[in-house]
């Protein structure tokens, strides 16, 4: 255990100087070609309550939950 | 100190940037300005759930946005539960939720907090989100944190008073694949700690009804994966979605989730929907309809039961004013048809599984300016 407290350092060290030696990943979509994108059709969610609304529910009648990507969260549903 | 948190936040979030060699300065972009009225419909089961939702957003400086929501709930239920073992009854439950989102570089900051408030049964919440642009914004990563605190009393019974706790640790990530197409995943793992059933509700054992006795712990985990994409020509934008959640945690509930839908311009006025969801769960361990052998814990809530629910649905947009550079107003209506068949939970009136047909309805205008 100590000797890997003692390896961690140069470990991270390593990883920092490989990833600095790797070549910066050139941008596969460029901004021009992002038209399309921004369209509201095409946003995983478009309106705020509606989503709210759907998403509570399922989530008051089913027993999975989570990982919708709405942020915050935490209802009083019994 | 929230300030102290928000700059250790943007440094963590700056240096990721640069270590991925993406460190320019360069602005992510703030929610717009909006505002959103809702009258929200569910009608299924026995259960009518109305009410109206308002949402205001608005940016403040150049870095900063607010936000304030405020959801009631108007339910009336005479749900089988209900109606087989106890009185219909009606309430009404408040939510108000209130957030403020920082933007600085390529990283958003979103504080927030919400309180929910119904005659039995008060939540608290606050969460912390943080988003980051990566790789020219081609990529966003996200991290997310909620704590909730629960007080849950009873109708009839003011001695009754116990607390609940949850913790919602979440990460996420969304990638442009192609000038068409974007894909995310996201993970949550929750946990919580407290009175984790209903007072109100009965499980049956050797046919006689007693309050059912859920676990005071649980913990769960989600992961849900979305993929969108454009697939329309010149002259006819559309797209389609689908999305996958796989479900676990340890009361052994397993759930599958599956949605897709497709999404087509009519003309620059009109926006059409339809979307279809399929969902299939396995019960809880200590879940049954009749117990035949007494257990520590034990319920039949049928959330936690094995059943399968379907739904087809349809979303119409109108864009009725729109003054380019200033304002725009929608108006929207959507109707979503529900079914859930229960595979281990009987209607004790017929003696048959229960299922039962719902519709979620929501009439609504949003504007931005």
């Amino acid at each position: 255990m100590t000797n890997l407290l003692r390896t961690l350092p140069a470990l991270a060290l390593l990883a920092a100087t490989l990833l600095a030696g790797c070549s910066t990943p050139q941008p596969w979509v460029q901004p021009y070609e992002r038209e399309r994108l921004a369209d509201p059709i095409m946003q995983f969610s478009r309106d705020s309550l509606a989503e709210k609304h759907r998403d509570h529910v399922y989530t008051v009648r089913e027993g999975g939950r989570g990982a919708t990507g709405v942020q915050g969260g935490g209802c009083g549903c019994n | 100190m929230l300030r102290r948190i928000g700059a250790a936040l943007g440094s963590l979030g700056a240096g990721l940037a640069a270590l991925l060699g993406h460190g320019a300065a360069r602005a992510v972009d703030l929610p717009a300005d909006t505002a959103e009225a809702m009258v929200h419909i569910y009608d299924g089961g026995g259960v009518k759930a109305v009410g109206p939702a308002l949402l205001i957003r608005k940016n403040i400086a150049d870095t900063v946005s607010l936000s304030g929501t405020y959801y009631v709930d108007l339910v009336s239920n005479a749900s089988i539960d209900v109606v087989t073992t106890a009185s219909a009854y009606h309430e009404m439950r408040n939510e108000l939720s209130l957030s403020l989102a920082y933007a600085t570089r390529d990283s958003l900051i979103t504080l927030g907090g919400s309180h929910s408030q119904e005659p039995d049964y008060v939540a608290n919440s606050f969460s912390v989100d943080v988003s980051q642009e990566i790789l020219s914004g081609l990529s966003t990563i996200s991290l997310g944190f909620t704590r909730g605190q629960d007080q849950v009393g009873m109708h009839d019974n003011p001695s009754f008073s116990d607390s609940a706790s949850h913790w919602q640790y979440r990460v996420g990530g969304s990638l442009i694949l192609s000038p068409r197409w974007v894909a995310s995943a996201n993970l949550e793992a929750i946990a919580d700690d407290g009175y984790l059933g209903s007072p109100y509700r009965l499980a049956r054992v050797f046919g006689s009804f007693i309050h059912e006795n859920n676990p005071r712990t649980r913990s769960s985990r989600a992961v849900k994966f979305r993929v969108i994409g454009d697939v329309g020509e010149a002259g006819a934008r559309s797209a389609v979605h689908a999305e996958y959640r796989y479900f676990w945690d340890n009361w052994a509930i397993r759930a599958n989730t599956l949605e897709a839908g497709y999404t087509r311009y009519l003309g620059d006025a009109f926006l059409v929907d339809g979307f279809g969801r399929y969902n299939h769960q396995t019960k809880a361990l200590f879940y049954s309809d009749n117990a035949p052998t007494e257990t520590t814990y034990f319920s039949r809530n049928r959330q936690l039961g094995t059943f399968n629910s379907m739904s087809l649905g349809a979303h119409l947009s109108w864009n009725a004013a729109n003054v380019p550079g200033k304002y725009d107003v929608k108006l929207h209506g959507s109707w979503e048809i529900v079914r859930f068949d229960y595979q281990d939970f009987t209607d004790i009136r017929t003696g048959k599984p229960y299922a039962f047909t719902g519709h979620v309805v929501q009439l609504y205008m949003t504007a931005s300016f």
